[in-house]
């Protein structure tokens, strides 16, 4: 550093953001959630010209721009498309069980669900499972009205 | 299409309060531990002696603060450390009503860039004003653009090496 | 140079709210569809995406360029997402004349979003971190300080009354009210006066509550063309003739506030290209960047519109009214239509564009118009974006 040769103690500033945010879950969101909040169904949103359904379900196609104004009820079961266990929670803490969190498809619809998987033994999850949304009994209006989804039953 | 088929779905506070709206939450856990670098450091420690540290560059005959290792203007290393005054002059001022956080201050507070004496000209970093009156008016009428000030520093024994070190710059007579 | 010519085809805009129930994906598509629809495009028909966004934190989603992009056209395309703070808006198109120009792409999309409602308590406190931790936050600054110390040096220096500052918040809010896309409040009513200004209540002296631009949600769309798709398109393409942009160092408190020469640098940058030697004759409307009232006037010197100090003299005589010699601001603004950081630099665009089309509705300028420029300001008292668009 040429000639400046004296350096200061190393210091250290601890501090943080001061933020925290409040989402509004928009058009789509809030038709969405609504629906699953007050009749508990999960809802998509079909694109006529690109053929496609949307889950999550939005206002416009990201394909070709349309707006979308069809809106369709799921089919009650979905598949797990792929999986994975949870070991450890966002503070790195061991979890004393490990939690199965699985990426849930449903035929005909493009894109799918993250959640969790519960009421099932780890050696039962595989890709394929067929499994059903078990729905909170008081729902707010949230991704946590769904507790989670369970291999279904007949 | 037109502007005035702009679309868009204003919403008051009402809304949310109510439930009209979903909303969600989230906290971002964005803890920050910062390193204060080579010059910063040097600087809060000349801050706790009491002390303002400039840095200066040979070629392009600049002496600065807050210090900084390499020149920005020429691209290289600063070629030495150099104690200034803890006097200089206001360069701008304002009256602040409110806090870092939107809420009304109860006195008001007067941020202004003080050029240091012992720098280049205009040269100067931000801090507060002090003894210079509790309203509006008194301020206006005490402050003046290019005022002499002087800092006013914490006893020795409470400088931790931070810009607080100085409490603030208050009018000096010239 | 060897870079091809450019044009605008096409615009779009949300409204500007305080708060919208849209995401912002939601609201970037809803300003993208209308600029498509406004000049017969598609989807298909955009091989590139240029989106400008100011920070992350404002709508609260990391990445949130590429958040935005399927909501902004971009899935499976090109795209780019540029940043440098309320110059973002300008910097987008900047960036997306370059996709064109290069001879990369016939057609780009440059989409500006901003979501500012999200952050909580208020914007304030993301903002806040611009300044340094060691040196500046300590002292519990907030961000209207800086905006303060600026146009106290300003007025000092040039010995400018308040009362002539309150008159670009007046000359604003009131063209604002004209502007489908205002944001609803912003403007007291249609009868504003200097002394209203002035009777607001003082935030940090001498910033008064209606010399600031208010927190908003919004986006702006535009579509860029080469030459050779332009002229199929449209018999009125908008040609971007210069460009220029220019930073200063974000030792901020080292540099004479009085003056923006970072503006100055950009516009001779944009003026060079355009071939543009007197701008005061050449350049015929002009949407200046007024985040605060002080600033439009700051900037149409930084410009090179007015000389240093005099240009504060020239609003008092009208020049700058709608049916003034030099129209600035004829959109409203900032000041009269809302300001989400990014989407704000792109409504100023648009608003060029669409005054140089005749298709500004009410807000059309008297004089006839040519060549329009477009500035846009953002960081520490930092960035200047300018762009000058022809017909």
């Amino acid at each position: 550093m040429g000639k400046i040769d004296r350096v200061g103690r190393i210091r250290t500033l601890h501090g943080d953001m001061g933020v925290w945010h409040k989402y509004t879950f928009g058009l789509a969101g809030e038709r969405f959630f609504r629906a699953l909040a007050e009749k508990g169904v999960l809802l998509a949103s079909r694109c006529e010209a690109c053929r496609k359904t949307y889950l999550p379900p939005k206002v416009y196609c990201p394909a070709c721009f349309a707006e979308l104004t069809v809106w369709a009820e799921l089919p009650p079961r979905g598949y797990v498309e792929t999986y994975t266990f949870l070991y450890e929670d966002l503070e790195e803490n061991r979890l004393t069980e490990p939690v199965a969190v699985a990426f849930i498809t449903f035929p005909g619809v493009d894109g799918g669900l993250v959640h969790r998987l519960g009421e099932v033994r780890p050696e039962e999850v595989c890709s394929g499972l067929e499994v059903e949304a078990v729905l909170a009994a008081e729902r707010s209006g949230g991704l946590q009205d769904i507790l989670y989804f369970r291999p279904s039953r007949e | 299409m037109k502007p005035e088929n702009a679309r868009g779905v204003p919403l008051k506070d009402e809304d949310l309060k109510t439930g009209k709206v979903l909303t969600t939450e989230w906290r971002v856990k964005a803890d920050y531990a910062w390193d204060c670098g080579i010059a910063i450091g040097r600087y809060l420690d000349g801050l706790k002696e009491g002390k303002i540290m400039a840095t200066r560059c040979r070629r392009c005959r600049r002496t600065v603060v807050p210090p900084r290792v390499f020149c920005e203007w020429c691209f290289k290393p600063m070629d030495e450390w150099v104690e200034v005054r803890d006097t200089g002059r206001v360069n701008t001022f304002s009256v602040s009503f409110y806090s870092w956080d939107m809420t009304p201050l109860e006195k008001p507070e007067v941020p202004a860039i003080v050029e240091i004496d012992g720098c280049s000209p205009g040269v100067g970093f931000m801090h507060l004003l002090g003894e210079v009156g509790d309203n509006l008016e008194e301020i206006l009428r005490r402050v003046k653009v290019g005022m002499k000030v002087r800092a006013v520093w914490k006893p020795a024994d409470q400088r931790t090496g931070a810009i607080t070190d100085i409490l603030y710059f208050k009018p000096e007579e010239e | 140079m060897a870079y091809q010519r450019v044009a605008i085809v096409g615009a779009g805009i949300t409204k500007f709210v305080r708060r919208a129930q849209e995401t912002g994906k939601e609201l970037a598509a809803q300003a993208s569809k209308m600029a498509l629809d406004s000049c017969g495009m598609t989807m298909k028909d955009i091989e590139s995406v240029s989106l400008g966004t100011a920070p992350d934190a404002f709508d609260g989603v990391h990445m949130k360029g590429e958040y935005l992009a399927d909501g902004a056209g971009a899935t499976r395309k090109p795209f780019m997402r540029s940043f440098v703070g309320g110059g973002s808006g300008v910097y987008a198109i900047i960036h997306g004349w370059y996709h064109v120009a290069s001879g990369h792409f016939d057609t780009c999309l440059v989409v500006a979003e901003e979501k500012m409602s999200s952050t909580m308590p208020h914007p304030q406190a993301a903002f806040n971190t611009i300044y340094d931790q060691f040196t500046e936050r300590p002292l519990g600054v907030n961000l209207l300080w800086i905006f303060a110390l600026e146009m106290n040096r300003y007025m000092q220096v040039h010995k400018i009354p308040l009362e002539t500052i309150a008159q670009v918040s007046v000359k604003n809010k009131l063209n604002g009210l004209d502007h489908p896309c205002h944001q609803e409040g912003i403007t007291p009513g249609p009868h504003l006066t200097v002394k209203d200004v002035l009777e607001s209540e003082v935030m940090v002296w001498p910033v008064y509550r209606l010399m600031v631009s208010p927190v908003s949600d919004g986006a702006a769309a535009l579509v860029l063309a080469s030459e050779r798709v332009a002229k199929r398109m449209t018999d009125k393409p908008v040609w971007i003739e210069g460009v220029g942009w220019h930073l200063d160092t974000s030792y901020w408190t080292n540099r004479d506030l009085y003056y923006p020469r970072y503006v100055e640098y950009a516009a001779r940058m944009a003026y060079r290209m355009a071939g543009i030697t007197d701008p005061r004759k050449e350049i015929h409307v002009v949407e200046p960047y007024d985040p605060f009232a002080y600033k439009e006037l700051h900037h149409l010197e930084g410009l090179l519109l007015a000389d240093k100090g005099e240009a504060p003299r020239l609003l008092e005589k009208g020049v700058f009214n709608r049916d003034g010699e030099l129209p600035s601001c004829p959109s409203g603004g900032l000041l009269g239509v809302g300001n989400p950081i990014s989407a704000a630099g792109t409504m100023k665009v648009a608003e060029i564009f669409w005054q140089l089309r005749g298709e500004a509705g009410a807000r059309q300028v008297a004089r006839p118009v040519k060549r329009g420029l477009a500035q846009a300001w953002g960081d520490l008292m930092q960035v200047g974006t300018v762009v000058v668009l022809g017909r």
